[in-house]
């Protein structure tokens, strides 16, 4: 009870920060747009899609996967802020729970998350993407969970290097082979067998292809039950890993 | 109010391929007692900060045991910090929420309900002065103003004892007497304020007890005026020529309240005794009384600067 009354109370703070600032809202949903209008319309004859809806089909589920990812990787930096301002230090005088003061911020980058991802979504419809609703949900779950365990992950490292300059190489090393190996932009089933093996050990590689069979409207894929299993684990491990960070001393 | 046995803390720090442990905090005994102001004294890097951050759960010692408030700082770290506050050196305040949201949450996170938590935000706004701003954002506020916010965020739960980290450190003179009356304030309200400075005026000015802390260790512990009276006691200067130089120090070398006489190189005599306010018409008159001049006569007192010389073997503004 203590835990969920804390959760909530560092995440409505968070996010009356954030809507203060709406500025996050363009930012987050402007490169996304850029990809839908200037990408994906290359992909219809690179996939040798049938229709545009088809491709559109392929390509939206990566996008979201991939902007879980980033979303989440890149929060570490709002927590340097807040470390460097003493917020955290102020917080961990108090008795509040350590596992909420990473909660109500984690949860707070799953529901800017999940706002994005509707925004894309709604504007994916306009090009004649058609999901089934219960798909779509189930999709956003998946969403979820990949940002839960990104943004969590991230502030943990945030609290052990505690500085800009090196979360930011950090985090991109770790990004980058993640995205390539994970069939985000086209679909690796284009990729050599080596390649296709690498992939197989990447998790979000997983996510995506269920995503994908969800946006397809396959429920029966195995690879949604799979993903979503997946990330599950994945997600709960970095929030006891990164809760532990919160928890010790910090310097 | 506070007890502490041996307290210790050491840092790893790696310099190259070097790793050096850095024996920050050495064993610190120290008693504090309720309702005083009690300062932590001693040039950056003496440990005062480490001291303060075990103290208030932020840092687990590497050994030594401390009672804050009635609780076991070893054992039931989650009780002291319920029983305690703290403001940090460097501040805590968000730019982008208002004092009262600071507050509010602040109090919240102590759990206490809502609407209590809305009624002390007011209440330690309209005490520190701050309701004008009090909707404004932190980035607003000035140096003083937000060092006010941020000491009533440290005491929003009614704590026993609030930890200062270095509460004036950066304010202007006016802020920082300002600040001394806040303090002052808290300890009429029965609280127990543990400070660290570096300013010997404000230890001198400000606190009821005083401990020196120089590379990890209390060096020194007692009220100002013990600490200043144990090191020397009080010298007065006699300014005289150097004619009657010789014949002053002959009259007044016998007289009892002397403990010391000099010449000072300045010209003159010194006179170490015990209390200089007593001393001083009794050098008058004798002199007087054998027909002696003098030119001037000027009483100086230890300063904690003394003390800290004496103790440590250097100056503190040095240091």
């Amino acid at each position: 009870m203590k835990l969920a009354r804390d959760t909530w109370l560092i995440f409505q703070r968070q996010i009356q920060l954030l809507l203060r600032n709406p500025v996050w809202v363009f930012v987050g949903v402007f490169q996304p747009v850029m990809y839908l209008l200037l990408f994906a319309p290359l992909l219809k004859p690179a996939l040798n899609a049938p229709t545009q809806a088809e491709a559109y089909k392929i390509f939206v589920p990566g996008l979201l996967v991939l902007l879980a990812i980033f979303g989440g990787l890149f929060q570490g930096f709002g927590l340097i802020a807040e470390l460097r301002a003493g917020v955290i230090e102020r917080s961990r005088v108090t008795p509040v729970s350590r596992l909420a003061l990473l909660l109500g911020r984690s949860l707070r980058d799953v529901v800017s998350l999940v706002a994005q991802a509707v925004i894309i979504t709604l504007l994916a419809l306009l090009f004649d993407l058609r999901v089934f609703i219960g798909y779509l949900l189930l999709a956003y779950l998946m969403l979820a969970l990949i940002a839960l365990m990104t943004s969590a992950v991230s502030y943990g490292v945030a609290l052990k290097v505690k500085s800009e300059d090196a979360l930011a190489p950090l985090m991109n090393t770790v990004a980058q082979p993640v995205l390539l190996l994970s069939g985000i932009l086209l679909p690796l089933t284009f990729a050599p067998g080596w390649l296709q093996g690498v992939a197989k050990w990447n998790p979000f590689s997983w996510s995506v292809d269920g995503v994908r069979a969800l946006f397809a409207g396959d429920l029966s894929n195995d690879k949604v039950w799979q993903g979503l299993t997946i990330i599950a684990v994945l997600a709960v491990a970095g929030v006891v890993w990164a809760a532990r960070q919160f928890a010790r001393s910090v310097r | 109010m506070i007890e502490t046995r041996g307290l210790r803390k050491s840092f790893r720090s790696r310099a190259g391929r070097e790793t050096k442990t850095v024996d920050a905090v050495r064993g610190v005994n120290l008693e504090v007692a309720e309702g005083e102001i009690f300062g932590f004294l001693g040039p950056n890097g003496a440990g005062k900060t480490t001291t303060l951050r075990m103290l208030a759960t932020l840092i687990e010692p590497d050994g030594g045991e401390a009672a804050i408030a009635g609780a076991d700082l070893r054992k039931d770290p989650a009780e002291v910090r319920r029983r305690i506050g703290y403001v940090a050196q460097g501040g805590s305040t968000w730019d982008e929420s208002t004092a009262r949201e600071e507050l509010v949450l602040h109090a919240r996170l102590y759990g206490i309900a809502k609407a209590e938590a809305h009624r002390r935000a007011a209440r330690a706004l309209d005490a520190f002065q701050l309701s004008e701003y009090a909707d404004r954002k932190c980035k607003t506020y000035s140096g003083g103003q937000r060092r006010r916010v941020e000491i009533a965020l440290g005491i929003i739960h009614e704590p026993k004892i609030v930890f200062l980290d270095e509460p004036t450190t950066g304010l202007d003179p006016q802020s920082r007497a300002h600040m001394w009356d806040e303090i002052r304030r808290l300890r009429t309200e029965g609280m127990t304020v543990f400070i660290t400075t570096h300013y010997l005026d404000e230890a001198d000015a400000l606190c009821d007890r005083i401990a020196i802390m120089d590379h990890g260790e209390v060096v020194a512990e007692g009220t100002p005026a013990e600490l200043k009276r144990e090191i020397s006691g009080e010298v007065v200067l006699v300014g005289l020529d150097a004619a009657t130089t010789p014949r002053a120090a002959e009259l007044l070398d016998t007289e009892a309240y002397v403990s010391k006489l000099e010449t000072a190189d300045e010209g003159g005599l010194r006179l170490y005794v015990d209390e200089g306010a007593t001393a001083i018409p009794q050098v008058l008159r004798r002199l007087d009384h054998a027909g002696l001049e003098l030119r001037s006569i000027e009483l100086h007192r230890p300063s904690l600067d003394d003390v800290f010389l004496t103790k440590t073997g250097r100056s503190l503004r040095e240091s």
